[in-house]
């Protein structure tokens, strides 16, 4: 791949001190992410993939090694790098436009131009109806969506996401993977998705890692090539012949006893 | 999930719940008129009396003789001036204490064993102490609402605090926040129904202590007119500072039940 590099993960290794015990949480995790690149993540739980995500988030800092967005070496929180929840996170005493603007307002990039921009972007993602709206009006897609635009808007290099969608129901689930990965790869956003759907994460990633049992390592990565007709989606990416024989791979590389 | 056309059954089951309504409040004003008729047949019959007891009319006779000569004003306004300087003076040093605690985890450790001593201590055991320290003026008057009301206000804004959704926090550190933008946007705001909950507390407890202090020692004050009605044994005294108190505490209450309405949308 010729593209530009967006993540460079080097040597990372973590180890948490609790009083109890300690917990070596990742070892020894090398990826390189270029642009445009969506990567799933997936592991079993309590592996460490959203102390990875938090790592390059500048949220908590590495034991060993370190973590370069764009070059820049990771140890605080950089603006170029957009975090998603599990569950939306929207403030409930904020309208839907304040809760899309709270990125901006934090970093003190709100002026006009931006909340014009918010707005249209709430009313191209078929949201222009709740822009005043509060978030308890709002159903748990539309609350996701927000919390995306929220994210954007703020012009990120770099997404991560930490099981954006596990909080809704199946059906909601598929349309909005779909949404919103044809999103990031309209926008040409770089992404690290965690997830515990290994079919979310095959029909929306061009690369799948799977981590280890804790201490999570990188046990193995998946180039994903599908042969969907025209243009591929995470919906139609399900339907590609190559999507079960994946399937099957990964959840043999994942090794889950029960 | 909002329907626009009502259904017949869902319109018997909207009235079904306004009756309901209506018939508890018909029953509570039903009690509150059967104890005044009962309590003023009763004093007319002298099963009981009047003289110790007082009785309504009593009482109503009273109130319009004390707020026609001029005195009763006076007493109502001092008390309330008491009250509500007390109560937002409290609630707001103790929103600044409860913020620094939330502040600095380490004093908050280091304070908190003596918050829990000072949250069980009958805070009015204090306030002759407090009288003397201070003066037996206004401002005595004043720091006793505080010290009854404050400690309540802290635990409570404290524990509000410390319990802000930690991956809201996260959310707002991905995007530089400092920790005065984490206060503002997120903590603050985030409880305000607890607060709420807390002015709800502490008026009632500022009431305390400012009637505790005018026991002790005042001029003027509806527990002043308490002290002074059963120091010379005018029971009517008394009980219309009790009813004079009980309507003035019921109608702040409802003043701040009606702040929060406004808030209600996002409390679910
Ligand atoms: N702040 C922390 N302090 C101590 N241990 C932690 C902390 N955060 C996570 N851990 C531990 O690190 C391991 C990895 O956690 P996590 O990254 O949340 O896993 P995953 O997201 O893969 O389920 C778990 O065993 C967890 O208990
Ligand atoms: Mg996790």
């Amino acid at each position: 791949m010729d593209k530009a590099k967006v993540v460079e993960i080097k040597d990372l290794g973590i180890t948490y001190h609790t009083i109890e015990e300690e917990t070596e949480a990742l070892r020894d995790v090398n990826l390189d992410i270029y642009h445009n690149e969506i990567i799933g993540v997936v592991g079993p739980s309590g592996c460490g993939k959203s102390t990875l995500l938090s790592i390059i988030a500048g949220l908590i800092k590495p034991t060993k090694g370190s973590v370069r967005v764009n070059g820049r070496l990771v140890d605080k929180p950089l603006n170029n790098v957009g975090y998603m929840f599990q569950s939306d996170q929207l403030f409930e005493w904020r309208n839907i436009l304040n809760n899309v603007l709270l990125g901006l307002e934090i970093q003190g990039k709100l002026d006009d131009e931006a909340k014009e921009r918010a707005k249209e972007m709430l009313h191209s993602y078929g949201l222009g109806d709740f822009i005043y709206s509060y978030p308890y009006q709002l159903s748990g897609g539309m609350r996701q969506r927000v919390a995306l635009i929220r994210t954007l808007i703020l012009e990120p290099d770099l997404l991560l996401l930490d099981e954006p969608f596990s909080a809704l129901d199946y059906q909601t689930r598929l349309a909005i993977s779909d949404e919103i990965g044809t999103i990031l790869k309209k926008e040409e956003k770089t992404a690290i998705m965690v997830t515990h759907d290994i079919s979310e994460a095959i029909s929306m990633s061009d690369r799948v890692v799977v981590l280890s049992q804790r201490p999570g390592t990188i046990k193995k990565i998946f180039d994903i090539k599908l042969s969907c007709n025209k243009e591929r989606t995470p919906l139609k990416s399900r339907e590609a012949p190559e999507f079960r024989q994946y399937f099957n791979e990964i959840w043999r590389e994942l090794d889950i006893h029960v | 999930m909002s329907n626009k056309s009502i259904s017949k059954s869902h319109q018997e089951y909207l009235s079904a719940i306004k009756r309901r309504k209506r018939s508890i409040l018909i029953a509570q004003i039903g009690i509150l008129i059967l104890t005044l008729v009962l309590w003023e047949v009763a004093a007319n019959f002298r099963w009981i009396d009047p003289f110790i007891v007082s009785s309504p009319s009593r009482i109503v006779k009273l109130f319009i003789e004390y707020a026609t000569n001029g005195n009763l004003h006076k007493h109502v306004f001092v008390s309330l001036m008491e009250t509500i300087v007390g109560f937002a003076a409290g609630t707001i040093l103790g929103l600044i204490i409860a913020i620094g605690l939330w502040w600095s985890e380490y004093w908050a450790r280091v304070i908190d064993p003596y918050i829990v001593v000072l949250n069980s201590l009958p805070k009015t055991a204090l306030a002759p102490i407090i009288i003397i320290w201070v003066g037996a003026g206004y401002s005595g008057i004043i720091v006793t609402a505080i010290s009854v009301s404050i400690v309540v206000t802290i635990m409570n804004m404290y524990n509000s605090f410390i319990s802000t959704d930690p991956n809201k926090i996260k959310l707002l550190k991905t995007f530089g926040a400092s920790k005065p933008q984490i206060l503002k946007k997120l903590v603050l705001p985030a409880s305000i129904p607890n607060l709420i909950g807390t002015l709800k507390i502490s008026i009632g407890l500022s009431w305390v202590g400012v009637i505790i202090g005018e026991f002790l020692v005042s001029k003027a004050g509806i527990g002043y007119l308490i002290v002074y009605g059963s120091q010379v044994f005018k029971l009517d005294i008394v009980m219309m500072g009790v009813v004079i108190l009980a309507i003035i505490c019921a109608l702040m209450y409802k003043i701040i039940a009606s702040i929060e309405k406004h808030f209600i949308k996002w409390i679910e």
